[in-house]
């Protein structure tokens, strides 16, 4: 189980309340727990990567175990504290968002 | 008994205003979608209970809102929170992806940018959302950089009406101070196959062909910074506006001038007369006086607030030329606010109600088309869009 935590925004447009937990079949990367997220919450397609591209939204950033991984490759494997749950993977706005 | 619904989008969420048909007491609903900048909301003449937003973040992109219910409740059209999906969905309400295809003839890659250098065409943002006239679920938006797109399954999916990028004059075309983007939409009701745009900074364009086809109709504007002042394409219009009972007429704030048509946009003169200053954004026509016209002069493209500290909206009762300050109720002392070219509205009442949001966040009424104005609202955040739905 992936924890994830979203921008206030992105939360309020998902309508959950609090961190997502999201199961994540094969590699734990990136693109795969964010195409997790986008199918388990599609109002939230566009929003951190572009609809095109899958480019990560300019004024994002990704962080997880005090670690900025805005400019790992999206199939890089996460850190296994991500990857096992332990630590939570979290999308934030630059300068937390505004 | 008549009710108008005012829907105001402003840089931090969205707002709206009822009240009865005095126009005296109001209630405020919102902020809807906080925090967000709300470019645009706008009912369905169709279905009035059904009302489009554009809602949109530098950070999180474009966001497309649907209420079915008049403003009561609001959700992504096609996407509903919950379980997850049986199958990924082939839909998305804010994928606004620009027409490459072979079939279309010539999209275009390029536009002029502020340097006078070519640039690819990028989207940022919904400016406009002009529901049709006749099917709640057909819809067109207008998106920076500067296209139409058309949704008919009520926003949960568009496609680029591409025949307007592929004009042909796009590398002509160049962002205003706001950006490129395509911010008027005007539906001809006498004739479905019409439709008017207008592009800052190309100018306004028609088609009569239910947007297959578009043409420019700028003859007669004249615009001092480009190098041909009196090219086809190129002009920096703020805004048209048309009485729907006679489309034929079309009046038109551009960067600076106040301008006319009888025909259609085919030609253009300028109205601006007496006028302190004829830069502005906002303009709008009188609901029962196709001659009766509104705008609000803004100092210069240089200080966007309103003249001598006073806010005051000029009417015009000859369709242009000679105007009068209509500025009871305003602020006439140390006000120096902007009126942005979606912030004016008229309602369809008798007497014709008249409304415009500032960049200071007050909403005003007139209730009498223009004697008379009060504040509906004093704080908002900053007013990029009023609209008006008169209901019944």
């Amino acid at each position: 189980m992936i924890r994830l935590i979203l921008p206030p925004h992105l939360r309020t447009l998902a309508h959950v309340g609090g961190d997502v937990e999201l199961d994540v079949t094969g590699p734990v990367t990136q693109r795969s727990v964010l195409d997790a997220l986008e199918a388990r919450y599609p109002m939230l397609r566009g929003t951190i990567r572009d609809h095109v591209t899958l480019q990560r939204r300019a004024f994002l950033r990704f962080f997880a175990c005090e670690e900025d991984l805005s400019h790992e490759s999206p199939d890089a494997p996460l850190p296994e504290a991500v990857a096992s749950g332990k630590e939570p993977f979290i999308v934030i706005g630059a300068i937390a968002g505004g | 008994m008549s009710k108008v619904r005012v829907l105001v989008g402003t840089r931090k969420g969205a707002f709206v205003l009822t009240a009865d048909g005095k126009r005296e007491k109001w209630d405020v609903s919102g902020p809807h979608f906080a925090g967000w900048e709300i470019y645009h909301v706008k009912g369905s003449p169709a279905d009035p209970n059904r009302l489009y937003v554009s809602q949109s973040s530098g950070w999180f992109g474009q966001v497309i809102q649907r209420s079915d219910d008049g403003g009561k409740t609001w959700h992504q059209p096609g996407t509903p929170p919950g379980e997850p999906l049986p199958q990924w969905p082939a839909k998305a309400s804010n994928k606004f992806v620009y027409d490459t295809s072979a079939e279309t003839g010539k999209p275009l890659t390029t536009h002029q940018f502020y340097d006078g250098t070519q640039h690819p065409w990028e989207f940022k943002r919904v400016w406009h959302l002009e529901p049709s006239l006749k099917d709640p679920n057909t819809v067109y938006a207008g998106v920076e950089d500067a296209a139409i797109f058309e949704s008919t399954d009520g926003g949960e999916s568009w496609k680029e009406l591409p025949g307007l990028r592929g004009h042909g004059t796009g590398p002509k075309w160049q962002p205003g101070a706001g950006g490129m983007c395509l911010h008027t939409i005007i539906l001809d009701p006498s004739n479905p196959q019409r439709m008017f745009i207008a592009i800052s900074a190309a100018g306004a364009f028609r088609t009569d062909d239910g947007g297959k086809t578009w043409k420019p109709i700028n003859r007669g504007l004249r615009s001092q910074f480009m190098p041909d002042q009196d090219a086809e394409v190129g002009h920096c219009v703020h805004h048209v506006a048309m009485n729907p009972k006679r489309p034929g007429v079309l009046f038109m704030q551009k960067h600076w001038d106040v301008m006319r048509s009888d025909d259609a946009g085919d030609n253009w003169k300028e109205i601006s007369g007496n006028l302190p200053t004829d830069f502005g954004f906002a303009i709008d026509v009188h609901a029962h006086e196709p001659e009766t016209i509104y705008v609000v002069p803004i100092k210069s493209d240089g200080e966007h607030f309103v003249p001598d500290g006073k806010l005051r909206v000029f009417r015009s009762r000859t369709g242009g030329n000679e105007w009068e300050a209509l500025t009871k109720g305003l602020p006439q002392s140390n006000c120096y606010v902007n009126v942005l070219r979606d912030a004016m509205a008229v309602d369809s009442l008798d007497k014709c109600g008249v409304y415009f949001g500032t960049s200071g966040g007050q909403v005003y009424v007139s209730a009498d088309a223009g004697d008379s104005w009060a504040p509906i609202v004093r704080d908002l955040p900053a007013v990029l869009s009023v609209e008006v739905q008169t209901l019944t």
